[in-house]
């Protein structure tokens, strides 16, 4: 490795509760890759779910934190494409909207050193072999923010490709949403509902073991159907499939 | 002879109208087939534009630079209109542009009105105002006499009976109609429908349009469609009323040269639209009158001006009405229009109907969506309606937590409290905790020892209607990265 970045993880409020497996794969893929990862311990939330939902002024005060605990870093890699486009998206608006023309000059210098995980890898350290291994059948889910807002483009599917062991198998309808949409899945639950159903039959069809994808609020989503319908087919965070070596440069 | 309109102070929430549609299989059949159908006749003829991104970016600039000069532009468009023989009518509300149009009407001396499809006739619920002032409405657009036959309501801003099949269509016609032996082709169809029309046509002297642009620089308004009834409408009556919303105007003809590319590739998936007219004021060569003696344009407001003066909100007024968004909605697609208890559905729908009505009344459209962004990427003008989306939730909030009655709001509540907690760490970590104890009494193991969550209290039980939801992992990865060992494990 020519190059070894300090990389800040940011974990997100429900990687860090939920998924903290997803968390372990990105510092174990990192570090395998030869950088450093330093997490900054003040890290809560990107405010998305505030914001989204409607209640901004909740998020407001969580641009000014994000700020304080990453300036410092080289890199901030975060395992969530959504969490991501909200930043991108919404926080330089949001420093404006506080008139606070400090904050907006270090969100804007900030933004171009946060990655997704998957973009990290692509566009930033130019990879698409990570030297993982996963002797699984997978199908990958591109979610909405990671192809719409981030447009990650066929980044991910390029990483999954390179990995040893894989059957990828693409799923019908990949740009359809799933459903999930935040907030959307409890307060329209019947149309979210009927959104993931297709979703769900989209992968059953593909003979997948798993799904993947950049967001696990996506997977948790589908996820929370494959197993009430006792399918059988686990979802799993792309990074853990990244980090699975098992036989290969151990 | 309308059904009960979609009139969103009356309509039931998204929520609600939602859970009724998704149980029509016939329809949800239909729509599904006939966005698919569009959508990739959409999807043909735009991936043919190697300008396409360039072509959108510049009718984003033409509609952004009109609404900004929006009253300079009305008045050129008024000037010129006049000047060719037209007469200009301002109504500030749909009350004052119903009432303008029936003293039109009935001093032509009609007692009938052949009609052009239009959203805004819709909009402003014309047709029970002509009928409640003994004035019958005739619609003379295809899919609008299936649903004014019908006694139904227009789903789709471009194809209003998208949730109707070719069977339920030949029902409406052979009983309203009275063909009891109609066939189920196209072309019986089609056939049935002429007869019925055509003597219409010839019939009544007053008709009545909408437009799709108005163009200041000539003082012309421009219509678009399929069919070539609209032509008859625009050239056969003696007199001609256009009503329009005041957001259609633009500011010069070659303007067209970029919206009439956009619009009909976005709309109906087609190169161009088969019927493209332009019609200028009134023509009279020698006591003879090519087209209406007298023509009429009602400009409408009907809140399009408190809609400019929302910075966020006011690219909402930019639409050109194509019902892209609508096809590549996932939330329309499985609803259909109707759920949305508006003459708008879809994306455009929910960002447009909160803003012309008060928001009071469709406070649950702008969370009828998953924020999937698919509109926004087939928005021929670029409107950003995730944006307008959450700016309107956002007003929704503001509205409901305002005063005494916000304090007990649940969610508000809610929302709040894990305001106070993502401000700081260690009010997170010990939420964190709270939390797992708190799922504890809820979760049930499975056969690998797994636990899970099947039923969950209150607004989260949305969540647990189809879906399980994973316990919480007994430790967070931040618990994990203090404890880790030197060796990364």
């Amino acid at each position: 490795m020519e190059v070894v970045l300090r990389v800040a993880l940011f974990i997100t409020c429900y990687n860090d509760t939920l998924f903290p497996e997803t968390g372990k794969a990105v510092v174990r893929v990192l570090e395998r890759l030869g950088h450093t990862v330093e997490f900054p311990a003040g890290q809560t939330c990107c405010g998305q779910m505030h914001y989204n939902t409607g209640y901004q002024a909740e998020a407001m005060p969580l641009v000014q934190r994000f700020v304080d605990q990453f300036r410092g870093a080289e890199a901030v890699v975060v395992p969530s494409s959504s969490c991501v486009a909200m930043m991108r998206d919404h926080y330089p608006k949001m420093a404006v909207a506080l008139k606070n023309e400090r904050l907006l000059a270090e969100v804007e210098g900030l933004l171009p050193r946060v990655f997704e995980f998957s973009e990290f890898l692509t566009k930033r350290l130019g990879l698409e072999d990570v030297g993982a291994y996963y002797p699984h059948r997978v199908t990958y889910h591109a979610s909405c923010h990671g192809l719409r807002n981030l447009g990650l483009g066929d980044g991910p599917q390029r990483l999954l490709k390179a990995v040893r062991g894989i059957d990828l198998v693409e799923i019908a309808g990949l740009e359809q949403c799933c459903g999930f949409g935040g907030t959307f899945a409890v307060k329209n639950a019947e149309v979210s509902s009927a959104m993931l159903a297709e979703k769900t039959t989209a992968i059953l069809n593909t003979k997948a073991e798993a799904c993947t994808a950049c967001d696990n609020s996506c997977l948790m989503h589908i996820q929370g159907a494959l197993h009430r319908q006792r399918t059988g087919v686990r979802t799993v965070h792309l990074a853990e499939i990244l980090a699975g070596d098992e036989g290969v440069r151990r | 002879m309308s059904g009960t309109a979609l009139d969103p102070r009356t309509a039931p929430t998204f929520p609600m109208a939602a859970k009724a549609m998704l149980g029509d299989t016939q329809l949800r059949k239909n729509v599904r087939h006939a966005t698919d159908v569009i959508q990739a006749k959409r999807a043909r003829v735009v991936g043919e534009m190697p300008d396409w991104q360039e072509l959108r970016e510049a009718g984003r600039q033409i509609r952004q630079h009109t609404m900004e000069h929006l009253d300079f532009y009305l008045e050129e468009f008024e000037a010129n209109c006049t000047r060719a023989g037209g007469v200009v009518h301002w109504a500030k509300d749909a009350e004052e542009a119903r009432q303008i149009i029936v003293r039109l009407v009935k001093s032509s001396g009609a007692d009938e009105v052949i009609k052009i499809k239009s959203m805004t006739t819709e909009e402003i619920q014309l047709n029970s105002a002509l009928e409640a002032a003994g004035i019958h409405p005739y619609e003379t657009d295809l899919a609008e006499l299936i649903i004014q036959l019908g006694q139904d309501q227009p789903s789709h801003i471009v194809v209003p009976a998208l949730h109707k099949n070719r069977q339920q269509i030949r029902e409406i016609f052979q009983r309203t109609m009275n063909l009891p032996n109609l066939g189920e082709r196209p072309q019986d169809l089609a056939d049935a429908a002429r007869m019925f029309l055509r003597e219409k046509f010839l019939r009544v002297k007053t008709g009545v349009s909408g437009a799709n642009f108005l163009i200041a620089e000539t003082g012309g308004v421009c219509v678009v469609e399929s069919e070539g009834n609209g032509r008859m409408c625009l050239t056969l009556p003696e007199t001609l009323i256009t009503v329009a919303g005041i957001d259609k105007v633009v500011p010069r003809f070659a303007d067209l040269e970029v919206l009439l590319q956009l619009l009909p590739r976005s709309a109906t998936g087609e190169r161009m639209n088969p019927y493209n007219s332009i019609w200028t004021g009134v023509h009279e060569r020698d006591g003879v009158f090519d087209g209406p003696k007298a023509f009429h344009v009602v400009l409408m407001d009907n809140a399009r001006t408190e809609i400019l003066a929302d910075e966020e909100g006011r690219q909402t007024l930019n639409c050109i009405r194509c019902g892209a968004c609508q096809n590549a909605c996932p939330v329309y697609r499985q609803t259909g229009g109707h759920a949305y208890g508006s003459v708008y559905a879809g994306p455009i729908g929910a960002i447009l109907t909160p803003q012309l009505q008060e928001m009071h009344h469709a406070q649950s459209l702008p969370y009828a969506s998953s924020l999937c962004g698919a509109c926004y990427e087939v928005c021929p003008v670029k409107i950003n309606i995730p944006e307008v989306l959450i700016h309107l939730r956002n007003r929704v909030v503001k509205q409901n937590t305002a005063g005494v009655a916000g304090f007990f709001d649940v969610e508000a509540g809610a929302m709040k409290a894990m305001g106070m907690i993502f401000k700081s760490e260690r009010r997170f970590r010990a939420a964190q905790r709270l939390g797992r104890m708190a799922e504890t009494p809820l979760v049930r193991k499975d056969g690998q020892g797994v636990g899970w969550i099947g039923w969950l209290p209150g607004m989260l039980g949305g969540w647990t209607q189809v879906r399980d939801l994973q316990e919480m992992p007994k430790e967070t990865f931040r618990d994990w990265w203090e404890t880790r060992g030197k060796d990364g494990r």
